[in-house]
């Protein structure tokens, strides 16, 4: 494979080939409504989503050399691209990977299909627009996991802004509007900051340079400030990814655009959007600031954001009535415990943390793909509407409890091999914190059971449920891959741990030394 | 010496079958894939193409799609179609799985075992300085656990092909139990502590589906619910002890861990505190004080269930657990002494509450409990060999009780179902005078009654005994009695934990005897109309218990005590499981082994035989079956008999003092008061309202009145030339 991929010079154009593809297909899907504009309706909607889902399946097709053609364990960046882009400002076009930007690549390229299949029934009107918001909504995604220069990272940051605030609006539920307001301005407000912290960055490394640079490993390497700046950039740069991740108590935009998206919108923020914060503190806010990412207060400060979203989450998710607002709740204790095992800085946290956040995806992407499926039937998400369907659709209860098992971390399933090495790793630096976060293991089975409890099992009693048709070859075969996904990585995770292993140990030990190197406050924090 | 660096190639048993022992997990593995897939088949109908065309309303004609599989109480449903292969792969996984470990006994007993034998199957968990293999650890421990595990298992998976026959989820059952028993073998062959964890949470989880088995009724989904929750309140501690050796020992094998341990200051922080975790573990799985509750509700499930899960195999994983970690318990006396005082008060408390009950499952589920509490006894106090021996023989026997009560409910159950009562078919007070109608059942459920009594020569009486012995000779001259627990000296402990020991015992002989007595003796309380019904199981329920019947008759035979030498090999089990266990008991002893002297011992087991004798007898002399009535025509229980059948009422306590304060201040405090009330309500759409407010405040000011603008313009040009004037 390697060698075939080398002869074709896979590398080269693959990155610049993953963000352009979406774009066509864009083109293509307008060109389709155009040339159909007449036709009815029905027909124009069985075409387009077979023809947006075609390019979304080229696209995950063309993304899986990577698997092969990236060298985890090299130094540099791999499958790099470097062209001027707005030769005044020194920006320039440069993107390339290394193994942690390499599995994000991944999950967004192999989710995609299955949003897209996920929506094939639900998504009737305006559909041409619905698929060219998800192709643009790629690119953007794709953007941010691949960029080197912060201009374009911000650039690709805003771009995905726009078509979920249009997916949720226009093809969300009943207060669409309220939440995809509400999304668009709590990330906006996190993400203005971060902007005014990358044109001063670019301003220092201009004046380094001699000529306007805003290269990331440029300002890595050379821009050096004085401790308070360094403060102020982190806390712009993390307010932007803490919003997004998002951690408490800067949650609350979180349950209310789950529960409004329609469910593609739903499994593309929980199983992608969401891990734009938690790859914003690995890529930039950590690496470019380790003096303020390691001050004891600051770390402290977001060690204990970190624990309480993930205590916090299981308990409020425990109450929701909403099954779509409970999977909310419960990201945010997810994530809470990436953030809990970035910041605790060991290898083995760190790649729990990696591990976590692709677990979430594929866990909590199958969770929001399948209350859909069920939404589609009943068209409630109210868990006390449901009770023993399992009886009535048992293809969908058994997928559903190996879903749930997952997300609540049964050893065996995917979820367990991420929290138990956030665990084992964070209790190195952070002992207190990391036992405070393990009683989740308790809650979450509590809120997944309970809740598992009232949706398929006990007794059918209400007659409206007795007629629910079970998933059909459409929605088992769009949820095989995640359930092999779910064992494969609970099974044997070696493969997938090995991908980041090089990046996530280089991550620490450069944190590490640069926080040691450059002492902001009393002591140095590492140990 | 140092097992761990032994190559796996050189260990002697490499060269034999035992080199198949990946095989052992594999094939209930297969089981369940092959079963599970049957049941899915079996119930799966496949949508159409367009969820939302048809059933869009939700109010669609799909008639009969719903019942066709509900459980008719009073049809005669027709046998699974898949009903022959499932009994033939479900029983079959564990008979070949049972005969491989069979064959891997017999190559361990020829080669000699100083060391475990290890095999690496593949690299799990690389992970910085975490190297977690996939690795097999075959020891004379984990080849006795998987004895039982297959044995018991195989003779319960048989009985479960009458005792589920007429069950519409027949495959199901089967896909689950297969499960079962690959995840237990995991937890007995896993070589990392890990491992073990993910064979710990899997029974669980298979014990979670099948206590919920026929979830329809929301109390079962209850139970099952119940149990996989208060299993995880354990499975913390034990995450939080494997933390700990993580950050203290660098490792988390097993043989790593013990020899690290070995390193630590007798009585240190370190292992004090790993083995009070690991423990709260074992509260957990193995039902022990405060986290038992979860263990009577799961009679919920299948009774061939509860007896593989729920008394022989799974819930004493906990005193595997400590007998594999004894490295580290018998580092902690503290933690020792913790051990057995919990065991000792959780067989003394559950055995109060099984003197009251009716439900013939739940006298048996409070008698595991307290049973359970008996084999903490002994791994608290460092016998291993004791708590292990007991882990045996109290597998044979209350296996057996479990399946002769299902047999009973059966067969109950099967008489009120052609009379269409709606009686409850697991109520003592439904029984009575069943031993003309079911006399095999009933001599060998005597059988397995005297043996958990502890009456002589029956295997219980061996096991029982020798726990007894230990803590005696334990009271003196060991580190438990140099050790202090809150502030009382370990000896003292060590006689309470004594005096609480036999008190279980007296109080298991009477309701043991109650039992029985209600069941067997006595005129019959079913109905007229029921007794023709009435009699014994078929025999492919029957044949096990039989098996199970010469086993808790002779099972003592495995570890006869010195004192009776005359009957068979001295100690067999101890001799074999002196590699694993034999050094971590003899630091509690202080380096050698126990002795007491012939007459003390003498009088022991006289005390123990007197005891067991008595309480028999008390139970003959002071219940009279004859005087109890139907349970529809029994009065309400009041005062202190009230109080032991509503178990004391800790259920309604753990409801009032953790359940519902947690649910309500999530929902009230948390979400409706900090979520949607503060962050939403105050700062989100607060600074929203604001920022509408300031722009309203500015949109009231354009009114287009140029008179307006003139008196503004006024007033600004006043302040502000008062403001230069007055600087």
């Amino acid at each position: 494979m390697t060698a075939f991929l080398s002869s074709i010079n896979y590398n080269a154009w693959i990155v610049p080939a993953l963000l352009l593809l979406p774009v066509f297909g864009a083109v293509g899907l307008w060109a389709h409504a155009l040339l159909t504009a007449k036709a009815p309706a029905d027909r124009r909607w069985r075409e387009v989503r077979i023809l947006a889902f075609a390019f979304f399946l080229a696209e995950a097709l063309l993304s899986l050399g990577l698997w092969w053609s990236i060298d985890p364990a090299a130094a540099g960046w791999q499958a790099a691209v470097d062209l001027p882009w707005i030769p005044q400002w020194g920006v320039r076009f440069s993107v390339g990977l290394d193994g942690i930007a390499m599995m994000l690549v991944l999950l967004t390229t192999l989710m995609m299909p299955l949003a897209v299949l996920g929506s094939w029934t639900s998504i009737r009107t305006k559909p041409h627009a619905y698929y060219v918001m998800l192709l643009f909504l790629t690119v953007g995604m794709l953007g941010v996991f691949v960029a080197l220069d912060l201009v374009l990272f911000y650039v690709m940051w805003e771009i995905m802004l726009v078509p979920m605030y249009l997916i949720i609006g226009v093809w969300g539920g009943e207060r669409r509007l309220y939440a995809a307001i509400k999304f668009f301005i709590y990330t906006m407000i996190g993400s203005l900051l971060m902007l005014v912290a990358i044109l001063y960055l670019g301003s220092e490394a201009s004046r380094v340079a001699g000529a306007p640079n805003f290269s990331y490993d440029f300002i890595l390497s050379n821009v050096r400030l004085d401790p308070t700046t360094t403060l102020w950039l982190f806390g712009a740069f993390a307010l932007a990814f803490a919003v997004k991740v998002p951690m408490f108590p800067f949650h609350t935009w979180l349950p209310d655009a789950h529960v409004e998206a329609p469910t593609a919108g739903s499994v593309i923020l929980a199983a992608i959007m969401l891990k734009m914060g938690t790859f914003g503190f690995i890529r930039f806010a950590l690496p470019l600031f380790p003096s303020a990412a390691m001050n004891p207060a600051v770390r402290s400060l977001i060690i204990a954001l970190a624990v309480i979203g993930i205590v916090y989450g299981a308990l409020v998710a425990m109450v929701q009535p909403d099954f779509k607002k409970l999977v909310a709740y419960s990201s945010v204790s997810h994530l809470g415990f990436v953030m809990l095992g970035i910041f605790s800085l060991t290898v083995e946290s760190m790649q729990g943390a990696l591990m976590v956040n692709i677990n979430h995806g594929v866990s909590t992407g199958a969770l929001f793909l399948l209350v859909g499926m069920l939404y589609e039937r009943r068209h409630t998400r109210m868990i006390e509407d449901y009770g023993g369907i399992a009886k009535v659709v048992p293809i969908f209860a058994t997928i559903l409890t190996i879903v749930s098992l997952s997300s609540i971390g049964v050893p065996g399933t995917n979820g367990f091999i991420g929290e138990f090495l956030v665990l084992v790793g964070s209790y190195k630096t952070q002992p207190v914190a990391t036992v405070i976060s393990a009683t989740a293991v308790i809650f979450a089975a509590a809120y997944l059971l309970w809740s598992l409890q009232r949706i398929i099992y006990n007794k059918l009693s209400k007659p409206e449920n007795a007629t629910i048709r079970d998933l059909n070859w459409r929605e088992i075969g769009l949820l095989v891959p995640l359930l092999i996904a779910i064992v494969w990585m609970g099974v044997y995770p070696k493969p997938v741990l090995e991908k980041t292993e090089a990046a996530a140990r280089r991550l620490v030990t450069y944190v590490e030394a640069s926080a040691n190197r450059v002492p902001v406050s009393a002591s140095n924090t590492a140990r | 010496m140092n097992p761990a660096m032994i190559p796996e190639g050189a260990h002697p048993l490499a060269a034999t079958v035992a080199r198949l022992v990946w095989l052992l997990p594999l094939l209930p593995l297969l089981g369940f894939l092959i079963n599970g897939t049957l049941a899915m088949l079996g119930v799966a109908k496949i949508g159409p193409a367009d969820p939302s065309a048809n059933g869009g309303h939700g109010h669609g004609e799909v008639p009969g799609h719903a019942d066709e599989h509900a459980h008719d109480d009073h049809g005669h449903p027709p046998r699974h179609k898949f009903a022959k292969i499932v009994s033939l792969v479900g029983p079959g996984v564990l008979v070949a799985a049972f005969a491989l470990a069979v064959a891997i006994f017999a190559a361990m007993r020829g080669v000699e075992m100083e060391h475990p034998y290890l095999l690496t199957l593949f690299s799990w968990m690389p992970v910085g300085d975490l190297k977690l293999d996939a690795t097999i650890l075959l020891d004379p421990l984990s080849m006795t656990m998987v004895m039982v595990v297959t044995g018991v298992g195989m003779l319960i998976h048989v009985f479960s092909v009458g005792y589920m026959q007429d069950d519409p989820g027949y495959p199901r059952y089967f896909a689950y139990l297969n499960l079962f028993v690959f995840f237990m073998l995991l937890l007995v062959l896993g070589g990392s502590y890990p491992l073990l964890f993910v064979g710990w949470e899997g029974v669980g989880l298979c014990s979670y589906l099948l206590i919920g088995f026929w979830f329809s009724e929301k109390a079962n989904a209850d139970a099952g619910k119940k149990a996989f929750i208060m299993n995880r309140i354990g499975d913390f501690g034990f995450l939080v002890a494997m933390l700990l050796m993580f950050a203290n020992f660098g490792t988390l094998d097993i043989l790593g861990v013990a020899e690290q341990a070995a390193e630590l200051p007798m009585g240190g922080v370190i292992a004090t505190t790993i083995a009070l975790f690991l423990f709260l573990g074992c509260t957990g799985k193995s039902a022990q004080i405060p986290l038992y509750t979860w263990l009577p509700d799961a009679m919920a499930g299948p009774t061939p269930v509860s007896a593989l899960i729920h008394a022989a195999t799974m819930v004493t994983a906990g005193v595997y657990l400590v007998a594999r970690a004894s490295g580290i318990f018998s580092m902690a006396p503290v933690a020792q002494l913790t051990v057995a005082l919990v065991g000792a008060a959780t067989a003394f408390f559950a055995a109060t509450i099984g003197l009251k009950q009716w439900d013939i499952k739940k006298v048996l589920a409070y008698s595991t409990v307290s049973q359970l509490g008996y084999m903490f006894v002994a791994v608290g106090v460092g016998a291993y060999v004791a708590g292990i021996f007991h882990l045996v023989t109290h597998a044979f026997f209350k296996a057996l009780l479990f399946l002769g009560s299902g047999s009973v409910i059966y067969v109950l159950h099967a008489a009120y179902h052609k009379t269409h009562n709606h009686d409850d078919a697991q109520d003592m007070r439904n029984m009575g005078g069943l031993r003309q109608y079911m006399p095999i059942t009933f001599s060998l459920m005597w059988i397995a009654t005297l043996a958990i009594a502890g009456i002589p020569l029956f295997s219980g009486f061996f096991s029982k005994d020798e726990i007894l012995t230990s803590v005696f000779a334990r009271i003196s001259h060991s580190t438990l009695a140099d050790a202090s627990l809150l502030g009382m000296p370990g000896g003292t402990v060590l006689m309470i934990v004594y005096g609480l020991a036999v008190a279980s015992a007296l109080m298991t002989a009477i309701y043991m005897a109650r039992m029985m007595l209600y069941t067997f003796h006595g005129p019959n309380r079913t109905g007229e109309g029921e007794r023709p019904h009435l009699k014994e199981a078929p025999w492919v329920m029957t044949g096990p218990l039989v098996v199970l019947g010469a086993l808790t008759a002779f099972g003592g035979w495995l570890n006869v005590p010195a004192l009776l030498g005359a009957i068979g090999p001295v100690g067999g089990l101890e001799h074999f499981l002196e590699p694993v266990v034999g050094e971590a008991a003899l630091r509690t002893t202080l380096g050698v082994a126990p002795h007491l002297p012939h007459s003390t011992e003498l009088m022991l087991v006289g005390a123990a035989i007197f005891i067991a004798v008595a309480g028999i007898a008390f139970a003959v002399w002071r219940l009279k079956p004859a005087a109890l009535v139907p349970r529809k025509d029994a009065p309400e229980s009041t005062g202190i008999d009230r109080v032991l059948e509503n178990k004391y009422f800790v259920d309604e306590g753990y409801a009032a003092a953790f359940v519902n304060p947690t649910v309500n201040a999530s929902r009230t405090v948390l979400w409706k008061g900090f979520d949607a009330g503060i962050i939403d309500g105050l700062f989100v759409n607060g600074s929203a309202l604001l920022a509408r407010a300031f722009g309203w405040m500015g949109s009231q000011l354009q009114t287009g009145q140029v008179g307006t603008y003139a008196w503004v313009l006024l007033i600004g040009v006043i302040t502000l030339l008062g403001a230069f004037t007055f600087r």
